[in-house]
């Protein structure tokens, strides 16, 4: 199918790569002559103190990664964009949406779990679970978030097809950049900045919808009627996916991402990255050199396509680097060649250093997914499955109903004309399920004689227990007086909640008594 | 890649192991390499000294000696506050204009406009009483502050005698209609012995001590009067509770017999003068909900004589910031 020799002389050759520094633009001085490099009578050259970026035109490629990138990508896309629309029945005292971040009720609804306030540890555990699993993916796989699920990368990919809609592949892409601006060439970029526009505020505009009612939203957001600050938000993600996605693309990855040099540095010897096998493929040389002297010449025929379809525009072949997002898609550019003039494949492939170091001394190669079962990934995995179990125990079994006192500390306790002692608390009554619920409230532990009341019970009505009616999905404050009679002693007791329907939850605080003699 | 580069001709050297050119600068044989930053830097950098330009044009910037740059939007912090503090003082006023609508009496039956009223309570109480009251509204029994928090009123602990007392102070010449009662100074009327009789029958009214023949009969004859004959005080000449456990000076023997022989006389200023009648009217709801406020007699039950704990029947109270 593909001419190896019509690969060879392709004008992609070279023009590809990227010169990382760049000082190799700069003719070198040969080392013969660096003794006179001072010399005040030599004019110093002159220094490029910034560079210019060099456009990334990614050849399109067809492969099992480049398929399972398609894959990822309208995943996580159709996850973005859809799930602010998904519904989910709460009752008429709770949102219908099934993914709700409720920053005004300070409510985080996703589909049956509620997350109040005071539960946010759920949230601390899912950002360290988030942690660990970039442990176990980055110790396993290497930059595999960077390569398939990052939202820089699934947006490039994203862009960089709108690209190739528009203008053709990598060929044709090149010949229109060195184009002179004409009325077909405006025309063109006008009309792939007006989609790269649109996809922009249509990303802005689905994060707001994950914060607030988004059918409601949607509706007032185009009458006008939305909060500023939903328009705000909508400008700067249209503003940041337009120039980050359509401009920027690898250079956030290299020059502003800090997850790359934090990923390489987890990175070990057992860690899967996309490496170019170069005890196999080097010395390079074309076909038809290879056929002239075949000892001399490796598998790799420098035909370029590796560096033709990199979406950062890097080499493989010099090695690791930060532009290396390991996306993989020079594999499925390399698996091609090697499959058209008949070599095996995998010159470029997945591998771990361990493995490499093994290969080139001869060892058979060995698949890549035994090297995601070792005791570092194992121990990830079991503590990242742990947290999780733990997690879900905690919010399979977790009431429904949650009390919590805080005693007066100003005055702690209360002289009554009669000689008893009084305090007084503040109780917090949660009620977290959408219905309003009837909970009785009592007093457990105290001396014979003690009652309570509160501000909405009055002191007539004084009682070792008091109903309270808490309104669906509140916290209820409650006021409560406490007394017990003159004479008596009394330091620590309890507070016992318990919902008066046929749940029957129950939930009991600590707390104390202050006395005159205790101050 | 290196070896490429320093095969073609040019006057620059690069670095072997980098690939990268040297500037030229060398200390010491330490060389600097030349790592050039990437042009849309240099573009953010120029955009931050344009916005930093526009800054400076249009908010304040530049301190000058007595003052600063005000910049052509006018805008300063303190106008800010003072905007916000109109907008919130707009936002509160509906609510100043109810509870100036409502009877004090009628207040805590509409529990959602008494919160409002505590909440505004509470507020002006942190600035205008805590200094005698105290924080907790405790009051301090060594300075003859009294406690606002018990079910012990000297003038009447219902919204509207609480309210009274606000508005005109106790002993406090600023209004003709304050609340005014002395107690007389026994000290040198009666000699050490009466004295003695005199408290401990005192004391006895509440079972803290023995009386004798001598002290009830000076009770009957100097006290009873305004105290009335079982000690529980008249809250409309402000006489005390004498029978219960609660004392303003005190409650031991001494305390009783240095307040019979020289009473001290408490002074708490009106403040009709300096506060609007619907910051008052939420300081009485404040106070009265404290835990000790009394009900207003109209709202009790009629017939029926109340227990004085029925009497004593707590109010509405929010969330007042003790918490």
């Amino acid at each position: 199918m593909v001419n190896p020799d019509t690969l060879e002389k392709s004008p992609d050759n070279n023009s590809g790569e990227r010169d990382w520094g760049a000082a190799l633009n700069q003719p070198a001085q040969s080392p013969e002559e660096a003794p006179s490099r001072l010399s005040p009578k030599q004019a110093p050259p002159p220094l490029k103190l910034y560079e210019a970026r060099k456009a990334v035109h990614n050849k399109r490629i067809d492969g099992p990664f480049r398929r399972f990138k398609w894959l990822v990508m309208f995943v996580t896309l159709a996850i973005y964009y859809t799930t602010p629309w998904l519904r989910w029945d709460r009752g008429p005292f709770a949102p219908d949406q099934a993914v709700l971040i409720d920053l005004a009720n300070r409510r985080f609804y996703m589909f049956d779990i509620e997350i109040w306030p005071h539960e946010f540890y759920f949230v601390a555990g899912m950002l360290i679970m988030a942690g660990i699993g970039l442990f176990l993916i980055t110790s396993a796989v290497g930059r595999a978030w960077c390569g398939y699920a990052c939202p820089q990368t699934v947006w490039t990919d994203l862009f960089q097809h709108i690209d190739r809609l528009f203008d053709g592949d990598r060929n044709a892409r090149m010949r229109l950049d060195k184009a002179p601006w004409g009325p077909a060439k405006i025309a063109r970029r006008t009309s792939k900045w007006t989609v790269y526009l649109l996809i922009a505020m249509v990303t802005g505009g689905a994060w707001i919808l994950y914060f607030a009612d988004a059918p409601t939203l949607f509706v007032d957001f185009f009458t006008g009627q939305a909060d500023f600050v939903a328009y705000a938000t909508v400008a700067i993600l249209t503003g940041t996916t337009f120039w980050l996605g359509g401009f920027m693309r690898e250079q956030v990855c290299i020059y502003m991402c800090p997850w790359p040099r934090i990923q390489a540095a987890m990175l070990d010897e057992k860690s899967l990255i996309v490496t170019y096998k170069d005890w196999r493929g080097e010395e390079r040389g074309s076909l038809k050199k290879a056929q002239k002297e075949p000892e001399r010449y490796g598998d790799c025929i420098d035909c370029n396509q590796c560096v033709a379809v990199c979406p950062t525009g890097i080499d493989i072949r010099e090695g690791q680097q930060i532009g290396c997002i390991t996306c993989a898609l020079c594999i499925d550019a390399c698996d091609k060649v090697m499959a058209d003039i008949g070599r095996p494949r995998g010159l470029i492939d997945y591998a771990t250093l361990e493995q490499c170091e093994a290969e080139s001394a001869g060892a058979p190669a060995t698949p890549a997914w035994k090297a995601l079962l070792r005791p570092r990934t194992l121990i990830y995995g079991g503590v990242w499955g742990a947290i999780g179990l733990a997690m879900l125990f905690a919010l399979g079994t977790r009431t429904h109903t949650d009390l919590t006192v805080s005693p007066d500390r100003n005055p702690p306790y209360m002289l009554m004309k009669d000689g008893s002692i009084r305090n007084a608390y503040t109780l917090r009554l949660r009620n977290m399920e959408a219905r309003p619920r009837e909970m009785e409230i009592a007093l457990a532990g105290l001396p014979a004689g003690a009652v309570m009341w509160t501000d909405t019970v009055a002191r007539n009505l004084a009682a070792p227990a008091q109903t309270v009616d808490v309104p669906a999905n509140e916290t209820k404050i409650v006021r409560a007086y406490v007394v017990i009679p003159e004479g008596t002693q009394a330091h620590e007791f309890q507070f016992a909640l318990t919902s008066l329907d046929e749940q029957g939850e129950r939930d009991v605080e600590d707390t104390t008594f202050a006395m005159p003699g205790d101050i | 890649m290196a070896n490429d580069r320093e095969s073609k001709p040019g006057h620059s050297r690069v670095d072997e192991a980098t690939g990268t050119e040297f500037v030229g600068h060398e200390w010491d044989g330490i060389e600097e390499l030349n790592t050039p930053l990437p042009r849309w830097w240099l573009w953010t950098f120029y955009a931050t000294v344009a916005w930093s330009i526009v800054y400076v044009v249009l908010y304040p910037a530049w301190p000058l000696v007595n003052s600063a740059t005000e910049g052509v939007l006018g805008w300063s912090s303190r106008g800010d506050l003072e905007t916000r503090m109109a907008e919130a003082e707009l936002q509160r006023q509906p609510i100043f204009e109810r509870i100036a609508a409502t009877d004090l009496g009628t207040l805590p039956a509409d529990s959602e406009l008494m919160r409002q009223a505590v909440a505004g309570g509470a507020a002006a109480f942190k600035q205008h009483c805590v200094q005698c009251h105290g924080a907790g509204a405790a009051g301090y029994e060594q300075y003859g502050y009294p406690n606002l928090n018990d079910d012990d009123w000297i003038w009447g602990g219902t919204l509207s005698e609480i309210e009274y007392t606000l508005i005109h102070g106790i002993r406090w010449d600023g209004s003709d209609a304050t609340r005014m009662a002395y107690m007389p100074a026994f000290g040198e009327i009666f000699d050490k012995d009466q004295v003695d009789a005199l408290a401990n029958h005192v004391l006895s009214l509440s079972g803290k001590a023995e009386s004798s023949a001598v002290g009830a009969e000076l009770y009957a004859q100097n006290c009873a009067a305004c105290h009335q004959a079982n000690g529980e005080g008249d809250p409309v000449q402000g006489a005390p509770a004498l029978n219960d456990a609660i004392w303003l000076y005190g409650g031991d023997i001494a305390d009783v017999r240095t307040q019979i022989q020289a009473p001290r006389h408490g002074v708490m200023p009106g403040w009709q003068d300096r506060l609007d009648p619907v910051t008052i009217k939420m300081l009485a709801a404040y106070v009265h909900s404290r835990g000790g406020g009394q009900e207003t007699p109209a709202a009790a039950e009629p017939g029926a004589e109340p227990s004085p704990e029925e009497v004593a029947v707590s109010a509405q109270a929010g969330d007042d910031g003790q918490s």
